[in-house]
């Protein structure tokens, strides 16, 4: 007999991982999470293990040979304690020495084996993630931008970490240990009636008991668990938005109506939490109880059988090892297999990423735009978001190569949806957009982003030095070149003052430096990009009056001899632009020179003017 | 972990039953051996069927006994812990209720979320395991070597050389472990930096078609990872095995040694087995020991991550003999004040800022970013206190007003519009809980949010997502902006908040503004020189110092600053 416990969720033969163990024991199973189509997440996991399928089955014949090797010590040790049945003075040392040395092999051999199997599972398991990995990143990387504007960063985020990872226990640990834990359970079965069938029929009299109440206090659990799981989520979300919004909070005076609120839900928490805890701690020592139960009754039967000589002393030992080994695996092997099944609803989510249909499918064949520089006509644009609610409606337009169009409008009036139409960022419903004849949907898509150089409402900088942020606009560029895009763009006196220049790495979206110094880096970037076509989008909006002096400057030696579209709610940045197109509930309602535009007295007039009512 | 104590203490009684219904359990469970020991020595080898079905039933009785104890134990750590755990996380939750501004900034807000909800949920996971493992495993090593030496002490000195080589390994592994995979930890948090760069910045990504460098980039980090994982695991995976084998080992000592007794006549066959028996047992409660210490310490770092929250000195709240009377007309002096962020070591945010405001008067602010203007009017409500001088509102100090009467006569507009999960009506009306039906719609139809509202399927029904999500953010700026006007404050403040609302609505708005606010004081942060214009005042802040003050034209003549505004926003051929 070993270990009575039966709360150990360590076994001989298993691999359990520190955290796994650590997390066991704490009682704590999370409710059950289920794959849709278990059949064809399974298929297409297998497709990426079977590239090292002679791996795997060495892994598994060393998992079935560590567990043999386990299965025979106790029928050792039976042995060993029948060569003492002489007792004082009568003990057979011969065979006893030789029952030792075969336990001591026995037990190395398991050992070695359940160390080869897990290295070599490791291995495999990292192969397989990373393979999942690097494939759910490149997926990511062609999907059109309407698919991240409808998903939570948080909820793709949980997809590349907590799936894949929940992939990576389940391979290394759970589909190795659910095997041993099948075979252990045969196996001790097959020596325990091997040893004494009338005996295993006593003993496993507790199993079905065993198993009606463990099923009962499962389905319990499970319920509570999920209840538990549901306040949880509604109480970590309201402790979300009250503290983001702790200021305003404070300002309106709301702290005991806050307080309130959260101590309601915390109760319910602590009730849900209470039944979750109690349903399923009671599990290990109900199963304990049982098992201990069984023991008397083997030792009752058992003992009969060893007075009338049926059976010996040893045949007891060895069987009740066995039938702990039996036990134990049982409450194990449901345990694993929701475990498997929660990875495989990971794997599941994982792969419907890879089913997302990518933007630009089958455009590898088109012809490259080129870089003869830009005429730019949009022909009847329609484009909604969604079906119901059109943004555009009947947009036509012609920039010529050189051109400074100007877009102003209303906050939500689609100016910002032109941009996102030009560069196939979206696609639109009906109508055409051409650059110099050709429609954008016929070009390679890498040819025409080129082509076209952006300088985003939100100013985005990788963690990185500020000259690896600004070298983002074209990978080959010099340090001298990088330099220089710098100096056009009014940017270089702030980098030089920076504590380490050019080299100075920054934070995260570029939080150490200022909103304004951020516009200029990404002009610089856009400058070093050189392209055909230019999208300034309200580059400005954020930034004070002076700086915007000097993002102005840079602009301008940016937009010189490029066709450029500018977005800007400040009329001073759309004076100067050769034509301006004031676009209202997604149509151009006015289209001309600034001159004209004042001249004509229509919204622009009104927009402009609105400035100096007062 | 002694500070948290405390919130144990109201269910001392359940957290100490709890593990003397574990030792209730772990006594049950180290008789059994030694039953079954007994049968096989006596009954057996004495041929006593009376003995072994009476020792049988003792043997149930004692397993009953030992289930009753153990479903104890996880009654009384459920109640204990789960209620230990919920007083903390209201505790935590009522001491950030009071903090002011400073404390808020300092500790930003995911730190405080993730301390609120997953941290307590660490530390509240320990207590249990503390009440369940931590003592049942101390005690069955305990009484599972007591049980042994009381068999036979010749023999116990096996666990001489077990236990030592046991603790060896696993000291071993912990320090060589634990480095690795907080090794493991940093590459995968570069993995998902770059995941997430990669989802924020994917315009950027795709604008610049980069995604090729991307993969590279990606895929180095990906490379970093496995490597160091597959040495992390593989490392500790060899744990296993070794334990396991050292158990094993000594097992085939017992059966030896045991043997070399029992012919000498010091033993019984059953109690060789009963000491195989505790001898696992031992080694077994050992290595859960020690997972469970590396749990504790890894719950650590939540205990002092919670209790920074807990430890927190709130400075600004209500003096002893602070005035409950609310503000009746709106005049603010302010005298003299600087103001420094706390840590921020540096130069002060405001210098020497003196000026008044009459009731009813409307005061813009104006200045580039950084230039302290959002600070000072944060001051107002006493979000901050004043590093020097002293602000009056109708020639009280600040510090002498209760804070909630204070507040409550002050409406203030972030700059962030801020919105609440719930319907459109419950947001505005977190400005007044009292307020009327029609109360709310005039309020809304000031901020010229009415229009858009009722253009809604639900119309004031309709269900706001987290922060407001399913607006744009001209429409939450305008809701805040109904919210704060439904409050009736004696004093408005205006920080930067019609950003995003275009010029035409925003010009509506302020003409609203000006017939429902008369003989309200109200305070105009602003970029743009239109929402300026028709100030009673206008302060021009430079690097935290009044530059300027004076009404529109008054500074068109004299303030340079303000003309280089002026003429860069409006354009000198209108002028």
């Amino acid at each position: 007999m070993e270990n009575r416990s039966g709360k150990m969720p360590m076994r001989p033969g298993g691999a359990g991982g520190m955290g796994g163990g650590a997390r066991h024991m704490a009682g704590f199973t999370g409710p059950k999470v289920r794959a849709k189509d278990t059949r064809t997440t399974l298929k297409r996991l297998w497709k990426y293990l079977r590239r090292r399928s002679g791996m795997l089955f060495t892994v598994f014949g060393f998992v079935l040979l560590a567990t043999l090797f386990t299965l025979v010590g106790p029928i050792l040790i039976g042995r060993g304690i029948d060569a003492m049945t002489g007792g004082k003075g009568g003990v057979d040392f011969r065979s006893l020495a030789a029952i030792a040395l075969a336990l001591t092999c026995t037990y190395f051999l398991s050992a070695l084996m359940t160390w080869f199997q897990t290295y070599i599972m490791i291995g495999i398991a990292q192969d397989t993630v990373w393979d999942l990995r690097s494939d759910l990143f490149s997926k990511i990387q062609t999907l059109p931008l309407r698919f991240f504007d409808g998903r939570p960063h948080g909820e793709l985020m949980s997809r590349l970490t907590n799936d894949v990872e929940n992939i990576n226990n389940t391979l290394t640990q759970h589909t190795t240990q659910l095997f041993s834990s099948v075979i252990t359970v045969l196996g001790a079965l097959s020596m325990m009636l091997y040893l004494s069938p009338l005996l295993t029929v006593i003993s496993l009299a507790t199993i079905p008991v065993g198993i009606a109440i463990t099923a009962w206090i499962a389905r319990n659990t499970r319920k509570h668990f999920s209840a538990q799981q549901t306040v949880l989520g509604e109480l970590n979300g309201f402790i979300e938005e009250t503290v983001s919004g702790q200021k305003v909070v404070k300002a309106f005076c709301h702290e005991q109506e806050s307080l309130r609120s959260f101590a309601a839900g915390n109760d319910r928490l602590k009730d849900a939490g209470i039944k979750a805890q109690v349903y399923s701690g009671i599990i290990p020592p109900m199963m304990n109880a049982i098992n201990n139960m069984s023991f008397a009754l083997v030792a009752w039967a058992g003992g009969w059988m060893a007075i009338n000589g049926l059976i010996t002393i040893g045949i007891i030992a060895s069987f009740l090892n066995y039938s702990k080994q039996f036990a134990r695996p049982i409450n194990e092997i449901a345990n694993l297999f929701n475990m498997i099944q929660s990875a495989l609803a990971g794997a599941e989510r994982v792969f419907e990423i890879m089913d997302e249909k990518a933007e630009f499918e089958g455009n590898e064949d088109a012809p490259s735009l080129g870089d003869a520089a830009g005429k730019v006509t949009f022909d009847n644009v329609c484009f909604g978001y969604s079906k119901e609610v059109p943004v555009l409606k009947n947009v036509s337009m012609t920039a010529e190569p050189g051109q400074t169009i100007a877009l102003v409008g209303p906050t939500g009036a689609g100016k910002t949806t032109i941009v996102n139409l030009l560069t196939r960022f979206y696609d639109v419903d009906s109508g055409s957009i051409r650059i110099n004849g050709t429609d954008i949907r016929e070009v390679q898509k890498d040819s025409l982003r080129r082509a076209l150089g952006i300088v985003l409402q939100d100013t985005y900088l990788f963690s990185d030095t500020v000259r690896e942020n600004i070298r983002y606009g074209r990978l080959d560029a010099s340090d001298a070149e990088v330099e220089a895009a710098a100096r056009l763009a009014n940017a270089e006196h702030f980098i030089l003052r920076l504590p380490e220049g050019y080299d100075t790495v920054l934070s995260e979206d570029g939080g150490n430096l200022s909103q304004g110094q951020r516009q200029l880096l990404t002009i610089a970037r856009a400058i070093l990009a050189n392209p055909a076509i230019l999208i300034l989008d309200e580059a400005t909006s954020s930034v004070d009056t002076r700086t915007e002096l000097h993002i102005q400057e840079a602009m301008l030696s940016l937009m010189k001899g490029r066709t450029s579209f500018v977005i800007a709610h400040r009329l001073s940045t759309i004076r100067e632009a050769d034509l301006i197109l004031v676009i209202h509930n997604g149509e151009i309602i006015e289209k001309g020179s600034h001159k004209a535009l004042l001249a004509a007295k229509g919204f622009y007039y009104e927009l402009y003017t609105s400035q100096l009512r007062y | 972990m002694k500070k948290l104590a405390v919130y144990m203490k109201p269910y001392w009684k359940t957290a100490v039953l709890a593990p003397v219904m574990m030792l209730l359990e772990v006594v049950m469970d180290l008789l059994q051996p030694t039953l079954m020991a007994s049968i096989i020595d006596r009954g057996i080898a004495n041929g006593d069927m009376d003995y072994i079905i009476r020792t049988g039933l003792l043997m149930v009785g004692v397993a009953a006994i030992g289930m009753l104890g153990g479903a104890g134990c996880t009654l009384c750590s459920s109640i204990a812990s789960q209620s230990f755990g919920t007083d903390l996380r209201l505790e935590m939750f009522r001491r950030i209720q009071t903090f002011s501004f400073d404390n808020l900034d300092k500790f930003n807000t995911a730190s405080l979320i993730t301390r609120l909800t997953s941290d307590v949920m660490q530390v509240q996971t320990v207590a249990l395991a503390m009440m369940r493992m931590l003592v049942r495993a101390p005690l069955l090593s305990i009484g599972g070597i007591i049980m042994a030496l009381a068999i036979n002490p010749g023999l116990a000195l096996i666990l001489l050389f077990t236990v030592p080589l046991l603790v060896v390994t696993l000291a071993v592994v912990i320090k060589k472990g634990f480095p690795l995979f907080s090794a493991v930890q940093k590459k995968l948090d570069r993995l998902n930096a770059v995941m997430r760069e990669n989802l924020t910045g994917v315009r950027v990504v795709k604008a610049f078609v980069r995604s090729g460098f991307e993969q590279e980039r990606f895929g180095a980090a990906n490379s970093d990872l496995r490597s160091i994982t597959v040495r992390a695991s593989r490392m500790v995976g060899m744990t296993m095995p070794v334990m396991m084998l050292i158990m094993n080992l000594s097992m085939v000592a017992v059966v030896w040694f045991g043997g070399l007794r029992v012919h000498a006549g010091g033993m019984q066959i059953g109690q060789v087995m009963a000491f195989i028996n505790y001898m696992v047992q031992i080694l077994f409660s050992l290595m859960m020991l020690a997972f469970m210490l590396i749990m504790v310490s890894r719950a650590k770092a939540s205990v002092e991550r919670i209790n920074e929250v807990l430890d927190t000195d709130v400075r600004i709240k209500d003096s002893v003999n602070a005035d409950a009377e609310p503000i009746q007309a709106g005049q603010v002096d302010f005298d003299n004040v600087s103001f420094r962020y706390e840590g921020a070591g540096g130069a002060p945010v405001l210098k020497n800022i003196t000026f008044s405001a009459s009731a009813g008067e409307t005061v813009a602010i104006l200045g580039s970013t950084g230039s302290g203007k959002s600070t000072l009017v944060n001051l107002l409500p006493r979000f901050y206190e004043p590093s020097e001088g002293h602000i009056r509102v109708d020639g009280r100090d600040l510090k002498d007003i209760k804070l909630s009467a204070l507040r409550q006569s002050i409406s203030l507009v972030l700059q962030e519009s801020i919105l609440f999960t719930g319907t459109i009506r419950e947001n505005i009306r977190w400005g007044d809980s009292q307020a009327s039906e029609e109360a709310i719609v005039e309020a809304a139809k000031a901020a010229q949010a009415h229009d858009f509202i009722v253009s809604f399927p639900d119309g004031y029904e309709t269900l706001l997502g987290q922060r407001g999500v399913n607006l744009s953010g001209g429409q939450k700026q305008r809701l805040s902006i109904a919210r704060a006007l439904l409050k009736k404050p004696r004093i408005l403040v205006l920080d930067d908040s019609t950003s995003a609302v275009d010029m035409v609505t925003e010009a509506r708005i302020q003409a609203a503004l000006k017939e429902r606010l008369a003989g309200t004081t109200v305070f105009v942060v602003a970029q743009r020189i239109s929402s300026v214009l028709e100030a009673d005042k206008i302060l021009v802040l430079e690097d935290g110092e009044i530059m300027d003050m004076g009404t529109h034209h008054e500074l068109l003549l004299r303030c340079p600053v303000y003309q280089d505004i002026y003429h860069s926003q409006i354009g000198e051929e209108v002028v």
